[in-house]
Parts: C-alpha cells; structure tokens; sequence
C-alpha cells in the first residue's frame, strides 16, 4: 500500500509545483513507483513542468465523472521507469471534485504506486481541501520571505485541524550568501518561528528555470545543484537518514579568499 | 545586528514583523486559544484577589516592535492568604 503525500504552502509563487514534480522524478530514480496527482483544477500547471503537456488525454475531473477509468487518465513518464501524473482539468473549476472523491482517486492510486503526491493549489479554499483530502503526510514548501512563512504557519494549523500528522517543511530558494550577509532569513529562523521538522533545503538555481523552460525536471540531470537537494529529500521521505548539507556558495575563488580570511 | 550604515539587518527585521504577526495569527485562527489562556489566567489569579465578575479583559496587543499581552482584571478585594496561605 502506497503513501498520500500532500504538498501545499498557502501562498502562491513559492515553487510547489516544480518542488512535486522534482520530488517525483527523484523518488522515481530510486525505483520508487510515483504517481503525481495535480489538484490545482483550472490552473494546470504539473504537466508543463514535467514537460507531458501533449500526451494528455483525460484528467481528474474525467475520473471522478466517469468518463474514463482512472487508469486511462494517468501518463507514463517515458524518460523514467515508475513515474506516472494524473493531469488536472483545465476547463472545469475547483467545485468539480469533492474532498470525498479525491478520498477514493487516491485510495485506488495506493493499490499501485508507492508514493502518491498532490500537487495542491494555492490558498485555502476547496481546491486545498481536496487536495489534502486523502493526504496522509504533509509537506509545506515556504521560501525564506515573511509573507510566505505567514502562509505555512496558517497552513500548518489548518493541516492540524485535519488530524494530518505533523508536516514537514521544505524551505526553498534559500540564497547562503544573502543569509550570510544578513539580508535574509536563515532556515534555522524559519524552521524556529514555526516550530515543525524540517525535511529539506533547496538554493535558489537558475537551473530551475532553464530546466523548466525545456520541460525536464531538474532532478533529471546530474548538474544542479537544486535537484541535487531534491535527491536528498526524496531519500527522506524514503526513511533514509541523509545528513543536512552545508548550504554554502559555490567554492569560488572570492569565497575561498573570504573564508581564508574568516569573513565568510 | 546593526549593519554599517546603523540599519538593523533586514533578516533581523523579517523575523521580528514575522513573529509579531504570527502572534496575532495564532491568536485570531483559534478563538478557543483565547479563552483557555483566560481561564487559566483567572484560575491561578482568583486564588489571591477575588475578580470583580464581568469586564475581564485579555487580549494581545502590538506594542512599537513587540507583541504585549495586556490584562485588565477588575478586582473587588485581594485575599488575606495568598494561595500558600503563608503571606
């Protein structure tokens, strides 16, 4: 029986899309089965980032009409063994599924795959109820800003609400050397003021972009080093123990140089 | 932190507004939150005045950069023995 792992963060723009379908991939390569479920219902957003926008034949909202099976809905990832996504509807809009059937999508995923993760919209409205709806885990993706750590402290209370077991917090596009330099907030301020275990950190890469750009997850290639920490979390969410990485710049001549001189 | 200039850090500042707000955040998505640090405020309190009945008033308040709780307990008489019953 597979896992229903929620991602959400309550505001919008923080990369909760991009950090499913990278975790999807990442979970895929460890031979992991995955199915990635996109609740943001009128916003389909998943299927570009994984770059499956043309093979699209169904979508949730055919599921739960019985318009198709559910198995007829989902899209095999070609480039990797083990990694499915059941699109979202482009047309319809949120009120067309219910937390009860998004329940039972995610109950007949768990026959199949081992790890379903839901890709929620953001807010708070009924797209984010279906989307936890059948969620056993959490993960909360908040970037190093106070209006999006605002968010996951409300999210995280909602989440508690719903007797879903404590989330853990992803920090994203974090920048080592704005932390250092005092102009941003460092993950141990954030992880402090909403006092909940973190599960991974991810630096702000262009590479996100260029990768999105193309369609091809980060995670896929071995050079970023933003899909690098994908992998990390994935081993995580596995069980794995995986030590926390140094967040640091690149060891560049000028960072050398600053830290010989113990100013980094 | 003060930065060259005398300027806080902006880190600093994010955590502090953050902290401020989350306070007032907390407080308002749970109105249960309120009322148990109410009760358990007058609990321990009526064990050495004797509370004035209505118009007890608790509540957080934003004060320049920090959050206050600030209470305003009307009082009708302290007691002679406070709750060891040895002062």
């Amino acid at each position: 029986m597979g896992e229903v792992i929620v991602i959400t963060s309550g505001k919008g723009g923080v990369g909760k899309t991009t950090t499913t379908a990278n975790l999807g991939v990442a979970l895929a390569q460890l031979g992991l089965k995955t199915c990635l479920v996109d609740a943001d219902i009128g916003l389909r957003n998943l299927d570009v980032v994984l770059g499956l926008e043309n093979r699209i034949v169904y979508d949730l909202v055919d599921v739960v009409e019985g318009f198709c099976r559910l198995r007829q809905a989902l899209i095999r990832d070609k480039r990797l063994d083990g990694l499915s996504l059941l699109p979202a509807a482009q047309t319809k809009d949120k009120t067309a599924v219910t937390p009860e059937q998004m329940r039972e999508v995610t109950e007949e995923l768990r026959q199949e795959f081992d790890y379903i993760l839901v890709d929620s919209p953001a807010g708070i409205e009924q797209g984010f109820k279906n989307a936890i709806a059948g969620a056993e885990r959490a993960l909360i993706v908040a970037t190093p800003e106070v209006a999006s750590v605002r968010d996951a402290d409300r999210i995280i209370g909602l989440l508690e609400a719903a007797e879903i077991p404590p989330a853990r917090l992803i920090v994203n596009r974090l920048r080592p050397g704005m932390v250092r330099k005092g102009d941003m907030m460092s993950v141990d301020d954030i992880v402090d003021i909403l006092a909940i275990d973190l599960i991974g950190v991810v630096p702000e890469d262009e590479q996100i972009v260029v990768t999105t750009n193309r369609g091809e997850p980060a995670a896929l290639s071995h050079d970023s080093r933003a899909g690098e920490s994908y992998r990390a979390i994935a081993r995580r969410i596995r069980g794995d123990e995986v030590p926390f990485a140094e967040m640091d710049e690149p060891a560049g001549f000028f960072s050398r140089l600053r830290r010989i001189f113990g100013q980094a | 932190m003060l930065n060259l200039f005398g300027r806080s850090q902006s880190r600093d500042v994010a955590k502090n507004r953050l902290r401020n707000v989350l306070a007032h955040d907390r407080a308002d998505t749970s109105p249960e939150f309120m009322e148990h640090l109410r009760n358990d405020v007058m609990r321990i309190v009526s064990e050495y005045v004797e509370v004035g009945g209505q118009g007890v008033d608790l509540q957080l308040q934003s004060v320049e950069d920090h959050v206050a709780l600030v209470a305003n307990i009307p009082v009708k008489q302290l007691r002679r023995r406070g709750r060891q019953g040895n002062n």
